[in-house]
């Protein structure tokens, strides 16, 4: 019987159960087992593999070895006759001691922290109601993912026309809702307000989205902790915090983890909403490296601006993932 | 019977053969690359002639003009082959020729008898010629525009506001010829009561992503003295951008956008004015002659409801040019057909259809008719206008120049940070980095 | 250390919440539901007005329905004298009885069309791409000693970081000198790279969670690999690959930075034509809004579809270590 298997007379697999394992262990092991008929397992290994690094070197490595190359020169794309000569690290000075590229990595840090520390809060709020399993919190649940499936670009500009303090609906809702009329501020206007208007769009387009990491944590802890806490009759405040929060932290952070890495690279949702305007208050750090790539055709220097910010992304979210396995591994 | 066969399937392939260069020569097209508004809906129209004259397809390809620029440089840059034909912004010539976009069409021209002399001198200058006064094409001049106004006679003609403007102001409501007339009315409306609705002065141009603010705060700059650069001394800029003079036409235009403007229109170009315009939230608006014909024709604020005046003055008087001119792309695979195009474009008559369709002509044919003036209401100001229209640089780094000038003037106008002379001044400073990597400094 | 229950089943509060915080919990998020829904109501609602209607100000609320809007985001328009439009045929039409009506013709096709096609082309293309890869490279990193696995992981990982813009700039030029600037094929490779990163992060924790004694039986009666894998893994595997295409397939779908620098007229997808929609003079609202509400409608029924292999999608994948 066990010849006949072995020559692979395709049979279907056999049902899992302790004569499986004893079937193995009677087979010679080493030999035996791994002989298959076809490819060995390390052609498999490869063949599986290659495709996908070779993909990520072709489209995403080699640019970006491309993009360092790039950034010690003084090229320009529009420009494909002129003479390319090295600068050194020019650019990466450059770059450093610009005054628009620090302000534009403060509006994007401010962008960063509001928008993770309201979508977190709310977010889990969220979650946290919706695991209360009232009746039809499966079909809420739908609803509220409606809007992080749009296009981030397609939802900047029709807030444009949202914002409009005409004929826009926003400034009429809060005049309904709080009484401030409705013609005496304007969000995308002002600039105090308009670094608000990025973030209130982003938090309403994300926030279901950190829910639903959030509400996979909650579901992961196991009811008998919860039972455990109420024969110690732990009240529920308490339950909360040290049974609750605790046990979805990971699951938290991993969410801030993901979207603060999207909203470091923001581009879209900014650049049709505000443009970067009024002046530069709401111009993040992609909508600068834009304008300096593709419209002042800028490419050393803006090269240089992008191996900045990626290695800035790669060291904090290395730092993190380190603190999140700290956490996962409690 | 073999033989019948092979002389049957031999017949048929050789009428085959025959066939292909016909359908070949039929499945011809064109595409041209434009600016999606109102004149390009006006060139699809008058395009079917072109195609009924020689049997080429015509196909477009449009852009909204806060993507165009963006979008067709970057087509151009990367040597595409999508356009044949291109309607690009008159700034682009510089950069257009020196990298070898545009076709040089001196030859053309001169073996097709199509005479630059024909056309309005200031449109030959600002869309055709690089560099500037020397007599080397790339373009033909097709849409002339510029920056004009438009007013609501209708409230204009309201007695009580006329009985009350008169008192207050001592003249009569009427369209301004300088600013600070502009000034008066534009607070004479703000906050007013209309119909039940408030409504508000002026709108200004305040885009600050492509090129929205430049292009309207340069009608006020031009007519307080500003200039580019010296005349007599190219690229000498400090001391005439950042002049005492253009410091106080920037003031100008901030205490304009502050006093008498609608709220929210931080980042307002060519839509939002017609969409301020047409819901009745503006008494004045400033906006490009392209348009001035839909406005015209519209329900709410159209016909008697409308009136034009040309971009009034101060010390001096001009108005920002616009306008475009068209060109061949030097990558397109249909050179000869878009040569054709040009070469039917420039025609009189064709000329004089496009403006009756709403394109604005550069053909003296049509200007120089005595009936032009009575054409449209807005015909008499065009002409005026173009008799006094200045550009923007033309340069190749013409992007860099505009871009640093958007966020200058934006900064200072609409996001309140620093002086009037400071803006100016990081002007000079940021103009004067640009030409020295160019090497013109 | 706990072996976290991820079954969604059974982990919940042992405790049945009281029905007064059930009650409390349902009020809270039935209305930031309805709260964060407004917009895109008022946004399907725009889609129907007329143009004057939806910059009326201040906004309406009543209005009579039109479709100008979706007329405006098929079709391009021409201004015409009325002369002209006088002498033309009676109108055929909804649309072109609206456009008469402004003094405007019918000139032919607008580019939505095509736009949406190559949107289901890039985004279907590419999701399939990234999950077939995805699949192939997570079993590899799941099952085999691969030399220098957990470098290569966290280099996949790490592509995700880089802003968009950036490599950009490089793709651009590159694409440029290939002859892939401008085609659906570029567009394809280039957002498959960016998904599998996440497509074998996340197949590798579900994959992980299989118990590899299946395989080993299955290897023992004499299956190779391959067969294994196609056997016995994928169908187990069925719920993350769902989840994983799910996620790819938003992104590229929804995607706008890469399709308007490195496309133009070809491989253009819809995201960077519907904030473009021109009416007469400016920016059409009805067409946007129009184009928005369509351009929503096949994610909006994928996903409504399989949402809960979403919410599983999420938990294996944030679970492995």
């Amino acid at each position: 019987m066990s010849a006949d298997g072995a020559n692979g007379k395709g049979s279907p697999p056999a049902p899992r159960g302790p004569s499986l394992v004893e079937r193995a262990a009677a087979l010679t092991p080493a030999v035996l087992a791994r002989r298959v008929r076809g490819l060995s397992d390390r052609t498999v290994a490869w063949l599986f593999i290659s495709p996908t690094i070779l993909l990520l070197l072709a489209i995403t490595i080699f640019p970006l070895i491309w993009t360092v190359k790039l950034s010690f020169t003084n090229y320009r794309a529009n420009r494909p006759n002129a003479e390319i000569h090295g600068v050194g690290i020019d650019n990466y000075v450059r770059v450093l001691t610009d005054a628009d590229v620090w302000a534009a990595m403060q509006a994007t840090a401010h962008f960063l922290f509001w928008t993770l520390l309201l979508q977190t809060v709310l977010g889990f709020a969220l979650a946290y109601f919706l695991d209360r399993r009232f009746r039809g919190h499966g079909f809420w649940a739908t609803v509220i993912l409606i809007p992080m499936m749009l296009s981030p670009a397609v939802v900047g500009n029709f807030w444009t026309f949202l914002y409009q303090p005409q004929i826009g609906l926003w400034n009429y809702a809060v005049e309904f809702v709080t009484g401030i009329p409705a013609d005496s501020f304007s969000m995308i206007g002002s600039i105090d307000l308009a670094p608000w208007s990025i973030i209130i769009v982003d938090t309403w387009m994300w926030t279901p989205y950190v829910a639903l990491i959030c509400l996979a944590g909650l579901r992961s802890i196991p009811g008998y902790i919860y039972e455990a806490a109420e024969v110690d009759r732990a009240s529920r405040w308490r339950q909360f915090w040290t049974i609750t929060v605790p046990m979805s932290l990971p699951f938290i952070m991993l969410a801030v983890l993901f979207r603060g890495i999207e909203n470091f690279k923001m581009f879209d949702m900014v650049n049709l909403l505000t443009n970067g305007g009024p002046g530069s208050t709401t111009e993040l750090a992609s909508i600068t490296l834009k304008r300096e790539a593709f419209e002042k055709w800028r490419t050393g220097y803006s090269s240089a601006f992008a191996i900045i910010l990626f290695v800035t992304v790669f060291g904090l979210a290395n730092i993190y993932v380190r603190a999140l396995n700290r956490v996962k591994s409690r | 019977m073999e033989k019948r066969v092979a002389h049957v399937v031999a017949a048929a392939a050789l009428a085959m053969i025959v066939q292909l260069p016909a359908a070949h020569a039929q499945k011809k097209q064109l595409t041209l690359c434009w600016a999606a508004w109102d004149p390009a809906n006006a060139l699809v129209e008058l395009s079917k002639d072109f195609t009924a004259k020689t049997g080429v397809q015509m196909k477009f390809e449009f852009v909204p003009w806060t993507s165009f620029a963006d979008r067709f440089l970057n087509e151009l840059n990367s040597k595409g082959k999508l356009c044949d034909l291109m309607i690009g912004d008159s700034q682009w010539i510089g950069g257009a020729a020196e990298n070898g976009h545009y076709v040089k069409l001196n030859e053309f021209f001169d073996k097709n008898g199509i005479k630059m002399s024909d056309f309005l001198p200031a449109t030959v200058l600002g869309y055709s010629e690089w560099p500037k006064g020397k007599p080397s094409y790339w373009a033909l001049p097709a849409m002339g525009d510029a920056v004009g106004w438009t007013y609501r006679k209708d409230w204009f003609s309201r007695p009580e506001l006329r009985a009350e403007f008169k008192q207050k102001y001592k003249r009569d409501l009427a369209p301004p010829r300088t600013y600070d007339e502009l000034k008066q009315i534009g607070e004479f409306f703000q906050g007013r009561m209309i119909d039940g609705k408030k409504v508000y002065g002026v709108y200004l141009f305040t885009e600050r992503g492509s090129e929205g603010i430049t292009m309207g705060v340069t009608n006020v700059l031009y007519n307080y003295g500003f200039d580019y650069s010296d005349p007599h001394k190219p690229y000498k800029m400090d001391g005439v951008v950042n002049s005492a003079d253009a410091v106080r036409g920037l003031e100008f235009y901030k205490s304009l956008y502050q006093c008498c403007t609608a709220p929210g229109l931080t980042n307002a170009y060519m839509s939002e004015g017609l969409d301020a315009f047409k819901s009745g939230q503006v008494a004045m608006q400033m906006n490009w002659f392209a348009f001035f014909p839909g406005l015209y024709k519209d329900p709410k604020v159209g016909g008697d409801r409308i009136g034009f005046f040309p971009n009034p003055g101060a010390k001096k008087h001009f108005t920002q040019l616009g306008g475009q001119g068209i060109s061949v792309v030097s990558y397109s695979a249909n050179r000869d057909a878009a040569l054709q195009y040009i070469k039917w474009f420039a025609q009189p008559d064709v000329q004089k259809k496009w403006w009756s369709l709403g394109g604005y002509s550069c053909h003296k044919a049509v200007l120089n008719d005595p009936g032009f003036k009575s054409s449209a209401p807005f015909a008499a100001d065009f002409l005026a206008s173009m008799q006094m229209v200045k550009d923007f640089w033309a340069e190749p780094s013409y992007a860099e120049l505009m871009l640093a000038m958007q966020k200058r003037v934006h900064d200072f106008v609409v996001a309140n940070k620093g002086t009037a002379k400071q803006a100016l001044d990081s002007l000079v400073a940021d103009w004067t980095r640009v030409f020295k990597d160019d090497g013109k400094l | 250390m706990l072996r976290r229950e991820v079954s969604v089943r059974h982990a919940h509060s042992a405790v049945e919440p009281s029905r007064a915080s059930k009650r409390i919990a349902a009020t809270i998020v039935i209305l930031y539901a309805l709260g964060s829904t407004v917009p895109l109501v008022w946004i399907v609602m725009t889609a129907f007005k007329s143009s004057t209607d939806s910059i009326a100000y201040p906004p309406v609320l009543l209005f009579e329905p039109s479709r100008e809007g979706f007329c405006n985001l098929f079709f391009t328009h021409t201004r015409q004298t009325e002369e002209y439009i006088a002498a033309m045929p009676p109108a055929t039409g909804v649309c072109d009885r609206i456009a008469r009506d402004r003094g405007m013709v019918i000139a032919g096709p607008s580019n939505f069309k095509p736009r949406f096609l190559n949107s289901i082309i890039i985004a279907f293309g590419s999701t399939a791409l990234s999950v077939l890869l995805g699949m192939t490279a997570a079993y590899a990193f799941s099952r085999f000693r691969v030399p220098g696995k957990d470098d290569l992981l966290f280099f996949i990982l790490s592509t995700r970081m880089m802003p968009p813009i950036a490599i950009a700039i490089p793709i651009y030029l590159m694409y440029r000198e290939l002859g892939l600037s401008d085609t659906r094929l570029g567009m394809i490779l280039l957002y498959t790279s960016v998904n599998i990163s996440l497509a074998v992060w996340l197949l590798k924790g579900f994959i992980d969670e299989i118990p590899r004694e299946y395989e080993e039986a299955a290897l023992v009666d004499g299956y190779t690999r391959l067969q294994a894998f196609r056997k016995v893994v994928l169908p187990q595997a069925a719920t993350g690959i769902v989840a994983t295409a799910i996620f790819c397939l938003i992104f590229a779908w929804n995607e706008y930075a890469f399709a308007v620098l490195l496309t133009s007229g070809e491989a253009q997808t819809a995201p960077p034509f519907i904030p473009i929609i021109i009416g007469e003079g400016g920016l059409d609202w009805p067409g946007v809004a129009a184009g928005t509400s369509l351009f929503l409608v096949p994610i909006l029924v994928f996903t409504v579809l399989l949402r809960k292999h979403l919410l599983r999608g999420i938990t294996f994948g944030a679970v492995r270590k």
